[in-house]
C-alpha cells in the first residue's frame, strides 16, 4: 500500500484529506502516479494535468518527477507553498 | 539549532535571550519577524488560517538549516512557524541567527526566509472583503531563493 496525502487547495478540491491506494502495475515514480490519478478524471484531471503547478513529496521530502516509489512510502501532493 | 511549528505566539525578546545567553562567542544576533498584513492583492483581509504538513514542515525547516550551517560561519539558529487562524498584526514567523560577525547573521537568515518561502509546506488561506481564497505562491519568492543558488 503507498498513502496518498492531499493538502490546502488540492485537499479541499479533491475532497479528501488521505487514502491508502495499492500501487498499480507500472507506476514506479512520481510522474507516473500523478498521470495515474489524472484518470480518475474532472477535478483530478483538472488539477494535476500536466503544466500545472502541483509539488510532490515522497516521505516527507520534496520530489521530483523520476523519484521512485515503493510499498509502504507517503507521497503528498499540494500547491506550491506560500508560508512566511 | 531549534525549530519549532506552534499555534502559539512568541516573544522575540525572551527566543533571543534564550538563544544567546552564556555564550560569549556571539558577536551578532540577526532577526526576522513575519507578520500578517491587513491588505493583500487589493482585498481587505480580515484574517488567514495557516496550514502545513505535519511531519514534513519540520524536517523541511530542519533541512533548510542544515543547509544555512555548511554555507555560513553561524553558531545557532532559531526558527518558529505558526499555524491556525491569525489575525492582522499577528506574527507569523520569526528566524533568529547568532555568528560571531554580522555578515554570516545577516546573509544566513534572509538565506533561510527565502528558502521557508519556497520550500517549506506551509499554505495561507485568507479571508477577505472579495470573499475566502488560498494564497498564491509569488514568482518573486522563487526568483529569491534561485539567487543563493548562483551564488552558492
Amino acid at each position: 500500500m503507498v498513502k496518498l496525502v492531499y493538502l490546502a487547495r488540492l485537499r479541499e478540491s479533491f475532497g479528501v484529506t488521505a487514502e491508502d491506494i495499492v500501487l498499480p502495475q507500472g507506476v514506479c515514480d512520481v510522474a507516473w502516479l500523478r498521470q495515474w490519478l489524472c484518470q480518475r478524471g474532472e477535478t483530478w484531471a483538472r488539477e494535476l494535468a500536466p503544466g500545472r503547478p502541483v509539488r510532490m513529496a515522497v516521505n516527507h521530502a520534496l520530489a521530483k518527477d523520476k523519484t521512485v516509489i515503493t510499498d509502504g512510502d507517503e507521497v503528498a501532493f499540494f500547491p506550491p507553498v506560500t508560508g512566511g | 539549532m531549534a525549530v519549532r511549528v506552534q499555534t502559539e505566539d512568541f516573544d522575540i525578546g525572551a527566543e533571543i535571550l534564550a538563544l544567546k545567553r552564556g555564550n560569549p562567542k556571539i558577536g551578532a544576533v540577526a532577526s526576522f519577524i513575519g507578520l500578517v498584513r491587513d491588505m493583500n492583492e487589493g482585498d481587505v483581509v480580515s484574517e488567514m488560517t495557516l496550514e502545513h504538513y505535519p511531519g514534513m514542515s519540520e524536517k523541511a525547516l530542519e533541512a533548510i538549516v542544515t543547509e544555512t550551517k555548511q554555507r555560513w560561519d553561524i553558531l545557532d539558529t532559531l526558527v518558529i512557524h505558526r499555524v491556525g487562524v491569525l489575525k492582522p498584526t499577528d506574527q507569523i514567523v520569526l528566524v533568529v541567527v547568532s555568528s560571531a560577525h554580522r555578515g554570516d547573521a545577516f546573509a544566513a537568515c534572509e538565506f533561510i526566509m527565502d528558502y521557508l518561502k519556497t520550500r517549506a509546506p506551509f499554505w495561507k488561506k485568507e479571508n477577505t472583503s472579495a470573499g475566502s481564497r488560498w494564497v498564491e505562491a509569488r514568482e518573486s519568492d522563487d526568483k529569491a531563493a534561485d539567487k543563493w543558488q548562483q551564488d552558492g
